[in-house]
């Protein structure tokens, strides 16, 4: 009985197979296998793919995916996947020889390739300062393009220092603290399921025309409360620099004692130059991260009479219970804490 | 000029004076229990412990979180179960010394691993464990100086058991029942020292504090009184350079003064007058002198 059934069921799949016969996915019910490499990215793809898609998300919430290793489950997720979406930028060192391990032969999705990168500065707290000295004059494409040009100039210097960087690449890649780099994150991950599962693109691109909506919504709403903090309280000190992308968005100054990856350890004069910075800008607050150790941040609060503003979450999503359990919230979370700290 | 470049950052900054005190405290507690580790032939005890604690740090984790306080607790805890079954078997069956500790912290490894994966989470347990110089708390600080003070007292009480122990530990077997009782307060000193140590100024800087400058004292010294001056002073040379170093030229502290260990320990290897390289290949000096 069983045999026979499945036996059934099997030739009246492959006739269905046969008859779709261009591309080269059957239809069925069975949701698309997606994998996405870190939570927000995972968030993104559930949003565009509804119920259409199935997501693995293998670093979860709360989770650093700078210094993540993969476990057997989460190579067989991969290997099972039809679309694979990574950041890119060299934020997930780990991820080629996942894929090495695995056989993956789906559709590997580049979610950051089409963002202007910000290159990565030795000296991040010049580069930072310009790069919000260059916003507050321009309105929005020209910022952007200011952005693009000064990454040219940056990057011959780059291709010859780029050694130098270690693991993390010549660009920062913390690209989604961009609202309108999520934009782009949306477009090539909707532009991706499309193709890897046609029948449903036009579901799929309507869920990025709300999104999209949403997102542009929330880019409004942070300018507005952005727009209340004085200029004298525009420079921010964080745990790790990854609001480079925030802060050229919307005229801040991001700080930070350890560098682009949770793994670096800081110097002293890294140390000492953020408290000298501290006290010289009066900055009253410091913002600890959900994923990097807090306490190099609060010993140099304690040191500057600075308090702790709160928790941003540069990174990963929080649990359904935290503050910040999918992208939007996330970024609406970050400067919300900020203006609350700072504000006043 | 030497205002400048020695006093000045520490008389700036706060962080500074609090990572130079805490490393001298871990220069006088953790030290002189290296060169008993480096005596036993120990010396590699050091990193097999980073990896036995991690089971304990775990559970920790499980019962209350990102608490450091639960996580120190724990990695105590399992650093002494490995130390003390190590120890045991030891004295107890024919298998060294080295061959049981191994042993036991690699059980102990993947117990750690098995614990941190069920429970799914990818924050780090290791990087949220161990602590970084430039950034000790009033705790860190108490937790280091309390483990000095304690570790300078109780050696000063074994010191003799512990001397006869490491010359000959089948000597003091027969003639003493201290025997024992010194070998698993030294291991308990050891744990103590490491944990303290991975909880404010991380694994390197624990382990390396421990044996480096152990090991570039048996260049200088002879009896164990001068090994261990020698060796405090190493360390505490040391972190001060090292510190200053990380200061004026942006290096990582941790690396920093380990590597001013390291290249102490290169000098007396080639210059030390107790089996150095050089006093070997002209032992003539020593009749002439």
């Amino acid at each position: 009985m069983q045999s026979r059934r499945t036996l059934l069921k099997s030739a009246t799949a492959l006739v269905a197979a046969l008859s779709l016969a261009a591309p080269a996915i059957a239809e069925t019910n069975e949701p698309l296998a997606v994998v996405a490499t870190f939570s927000i990215l995972g968030d993104m793809v559930e949003r565009i793919g509804g119920d259409h898609v199935a997501v693995t998300t293998l670093v979860g919430p709360d989770g650093d995916a700078h210094v993540y290793q993969p476990t057997p489950a989460a190579a067989r997720a991969v290997s099972e996947a039809e679309v694979l979406v990574v950041n890119g930028l060299d934020f997930e060192g780990w991820l080629d020889r996942l894929i090495d391990a695995s056989d993956f032969n789906g559709a590997r999705v580049v979610a950051a390739e089409a963002v202007e990168p910000i290159a990565y500065e030795d000296d991040h707290e010049e580069h930072t300062e310009a790069e919000s000295h260059d916003h507050d004059d321009h309105d929005h494409e020209e910022a952007v393009e200011a952005a693009t040009h000064d990454h040219d100039d940056h990057h011959d210097h780059h291709a010859e220092a780029g050694h130098d960087h270690h693991h993390h690449g010549a660009f920062d890649p913390h690209a989604w603290q961009s609202l309108e780099n999520a934009v782009v994150y949306v477009d090539t991950i909707t532009a991706a399921l499309a193709q890897a599962d046609p029948d449903n693109a036009g579901t799929f691109y309507q869920n990025r025309a709300s999104y999209v909506a949403e997102i542009e919504a929330l880019d409004a709403e942070i300018r507005e409360i952005v727009a209340d903090l004085p200029a004298s309280r525009r420079t921010i000190v964080t745990s790790h620099d990854a609001f480079q992308y925030f802060g050229r968005d919307y005229g801040l100054t991001f700080l930070a004692p350890q560098g682009l990856s949770t793994d670096s350890e800081a110097s002293a004069q890294e140390v000492a130059r953020l408290i000298e910075e501290i006290r010289e800008h009066n900055i009253s607050a410091v913002f600890v991260e959900n994923i990097a150790d807090s306490r190099l941040l609060e010993q140099i609060a304690d040191e500057t009479g600075a308090t702790i503003g709160g928790t941003l979450y540069p990174g990963a999503l929080s649990g359904p219970d935290g503050p910040a359990p999918t992208y939007l919230d996330m970024m609406r979370h970050n400067p919300t804490t900020l203006a609350q700290a700072l504000g006043s | 000029m030497i205002w400048d470049l020695v006093i000045q950052p520490f008389a700036d900054f706060g962080f500074m004076r609090r990572a130079l005190l805490g490393c001298v405290a871990i220069s006088v507690g953790a030290t002189p229990v290296g060169v008993f580790l480096m005596l036993r032939r120990m010396s590699l005890t050091g990193d097999a412990m980073a990896h036995a604690i991690l089971p304990g740090a775990a559970v920790g984790y499980l019962i209350s979180g990102l608490s450091l306080g639960a996580m120190t607790i724990g990695g105590l805890v399992a650093g002494m179960v490995v130390a003390l079954l190590s120890g045991f078997v030891t004295r107890m069956t024919s298998l060294r010394e080295d061959a049981s500790l191994a042993a036991f912290y690699l059980i102990s490894l993947a117990l750690g691993v098995l614990i941190v994966s069920t429970r799914g989470s990818n924050v780090d347990l290791m990087h949220v464990l161990f602590g970084t110089v430039l950034a000790l708390d009033d705790a860190a600080l108490i937790l280091l100086c309390s483990i000095a003070s304690l570790s300078v007292l109780t050696l000063a009480l074994f010191f003799r058991p512990l001397a006869l122990e490491c010359a000959d530990p089948g000597f003091l077997r027969s003639v003493s029942r201290l025997s024992a009782v010194t070998h698993f307060t030294f291991l308990t000193l050891v744990v103590l020292n490491l944990v303290g140590g991975f909880h404010a100024l991380g694994t390197l800087m624990a382990v390396g504090i421990m044996i480096l400058p152990a090991a570039a004292a048996r260049f200088w010294a002879v009896g164990i009184g001068g090994l261990i001056a020698t060796a405090i002073a190493v360390a505490m040379f040391a972190s001060l350079t090292g510190l200053l170093l990380s200061y004026h030229y942006s290096l990582p502290s941790g690396p920093a003064i380990i590597l001013v260990a390291g290249i102490a320990y290169g000098l007396s290897l080639i210059l030390g007058p107790v089996g150095g390289l050089a006093a070997r290949a002209f032992p003539r000096r020593h009749f002439e002198a």
